[in-house]
């Protein structure tokens, strides 16, 4: 490890228990256990600026972070998936004294012992790690597979192709012909008006048909159908803006939310 | 035999979800909810294996010095700790001798994979894994003011798991992403050029849906907003649409492809 590696390190170590300190202070007037949540509201901005470091470039702060994310966060989600499926879902309706151990409320309509079916291709499963028997594990897996494969099969043609399709076909011509006035009326993009809303009805009608012919790879782009897939990159342009935009300002407001928790919960110097 | 039968199994199990759809009868809808239990049941046990792969990847890495191996620790202890905080919680006020039993705990772990990654003092390590290992089951069968529990009929107990989730996780998770919001505007700053009509639209349509969220627009705000609306629900939702549609189409079609047994890349080697 290099000097200056080391000197910065010992300064951030220097800095974490100063304001450790400090915060436990100003927590101790309204808190009981002031030391701990100084702690870890020091932790908390620690680890947010060791990872807005990398920013300046990759660096042992961040890596830090990133390592313990990696541990933590594949903890948390085992264990959330113990409590919330093994223990809630399966335990009652496998025995009611472990449903007891684990004070969970017991299954109402008795117990389900088809469900240890699940348990039996869990452990098959597990043997995944076993060099010799590691084949077992395809047949739970063939079981997730199918399965899911099945589901997704109606799921996704039901919602993504036919409803989307059914959902394009909207009223290019108007319903019902109710005067020049309001059809002129309320020229307005959020307006309900009758023309607006047809031109909002071709843009999408057009927009989805343009769309796919962009897709839409086994012919040449030539001619008519060449200047429907240019409408369709247009129409997509317009949606990777969009979504840009979109996505950008949904980053800024996670950062305004961190950069809020460092000058709020941790420095004090906005007010609540 | 090996191979044989998951396929067999994945059209078996295929095609009985897509008849059940077309059999209104309570019977094919009970085996239906029986069969979606059973797999997020079984997908428990992928996770557990697919800690054990993240501990045996991290091992490995300290095993062999790989760049940066010295982290691998910070993450097994991150893993364990976490872990023991999500299997306990207090009994009643003081946490008695829970802290050194995590400190043992943790000494556990670190031992036992010195004890796997070196050659030269692997009978030290093994001891000292059975000294703090007898200390854990010695802290374990005394104290009682912790227990092996986390969530009851009340909800949440553990209070350690819910601050390491509100001070570890969050925290990182959110600066990460919000990071990506530099990085985008650096890549926009140099990308952006509205060069043609396509680069035009893309630049403008970024633009409006950007200045939608800015509070600071006065009397034309009114209109941003409406002009970001209409394009997120109308030329926005044509274009989605299409791409949806092909999405759709891609995940039909590689359904089939999977409960035919055409597609068997899941079953991996051997």
């Amino acid at each position: 490890m290099r000097r200056s590696t080391l000197i910065v390190m010992i300064v951030v170590l220097l800095l974490f228990v100063l304001s450790w300190i400090f915060k436990a202070n100003a927590l101790s007037a309204g808190e009981d256990n002031y030391i701990a949540r100084g702690f870890l509201i020091t932790f908390a901005a620690f680890l947010t600026l060791a990872v807005m470091s990398f920013l300046y470039q990759d660096n042992p702060f961040y890596k830090f972070a990133e390592h313990l994310f990696v541990g933590i966060s594949a903890a948390f989600w085992m264990c959330m998936g113990f409590w919330t499926t093994i223990v809630q879902n399966l335990i009652p309706r496998l025995s009611t004294s472990l449903a007891d151990f684990f004070q969970v409320p017991q299954q109402a309509g008795g117990l389900e012992p088809f469900f240890f079916t699940p348990v039996i291709l869990g452990i098959l499963l597990l043997m995944r790690l076993s060099p010799k028997g590691g084949w077992i594990s395809r047949w739970p897996l063939a079981f997730i597979v199918g399965t899911t494969a099945g589901l997704n099969f109606i799921r996704y043609l039901r919602s993504d192709f036919i409803k989307q399709i059914s959902s394009t076909f909207v009223p290019l011509l108007g319903r019902q012909w109710e005067g020049i006035g309001p059809f002129l009326s309320n020229l307005d993009l959020s307006a309900t008006g009758q023309l607006v809303v047809l031109i909002s009805n071709w843009v999408v009608f057009l927009g989805v048909f343009c769309g796919l012919i962009y897709f839409f790879f086994s012919k040449e782009h030539k001619g008519a159908f060449g200047f429907g897939s240019r409408v369709g990159i247009w129409i997509l342009m317009i949606t990777f803006g969009a979504s840009f935009g979109y996505t950008v300002m949904g980053r800024i407001s996670l950062l305004v939310g961190r950069i809020t928790f460092l000058f709020r919960d941790w420095l004090g110097i906005i007010e609540t | 035999m090996k191979r044989q039968i998951p396929v067999v199994l994945v059209g078996v199990f295929g095609l009985f979800m897509i008849f059940q759809y077309f059999v209104p009868h309570e019977s094919s809808e009970w085996i239906y909810e029986f069969l979606l239990d059973w797999t997020i049941i079984i997908g428990i046990f992928a996770m557990a294996l697919g800690l054990w792969s993240l501990y045996r990847v991290s091992v490995e890495k300290i095993k062999t010095r790989k760049p940066a191996w010295g982290y691998n620790y910070l993450t097994l202890v991150g893993l364990f700790t976490m872990m023991l905080f999500g299997f306990t919680t207090q009994n009643g006020e003081a946490w008695g001798w829970f802290f050194p039993f995590m400190v043992s705990a943790n000494l556990v772990l670190v031992l036992v994979i010195q004890a796997t990654v070196t050659k030269d003092m692997r009978g030290l390590f093994l001891s000292l894994t059975a000294v703090f290992f007898v200390v854990c089951v010695l802290i374990i069968i005394f104290d009682d003011t912790w227990g092996f529990h986390f969530e009851t009929a009340e909800g949440l107990r553990s209070t350690m798991f819910r601050a390491f989730f509100d001070n570890i996780l969050i925290p990182i998770f959110a600066t990460m992403f919000s990071l990506l919001a530099f990085f985008i505007a650096s890549a926009a700053y140099r990308a952006f050029r509205a060069r043609n009509v396509m680069a035009t639209l893309l630049l403008l349509a970024a633009l409006i849906v950007m200045l939608r969220f800015n509070p600071y627009f006065g009397p034309v705000s009114p209109y941003v907003n409406k002009a970001s609306n209409w394009l997120m629900n109308v030329p926005n939702l044509a274009a989605q649409r299409a791409i949806v549609i092909g999405i759709g189409l891609g995940i039909v079609a590689t359904s089939l492809k999977v409960m035919l047994g055409i597609e068997r890349g899941y079953m991996g080697k051997g």
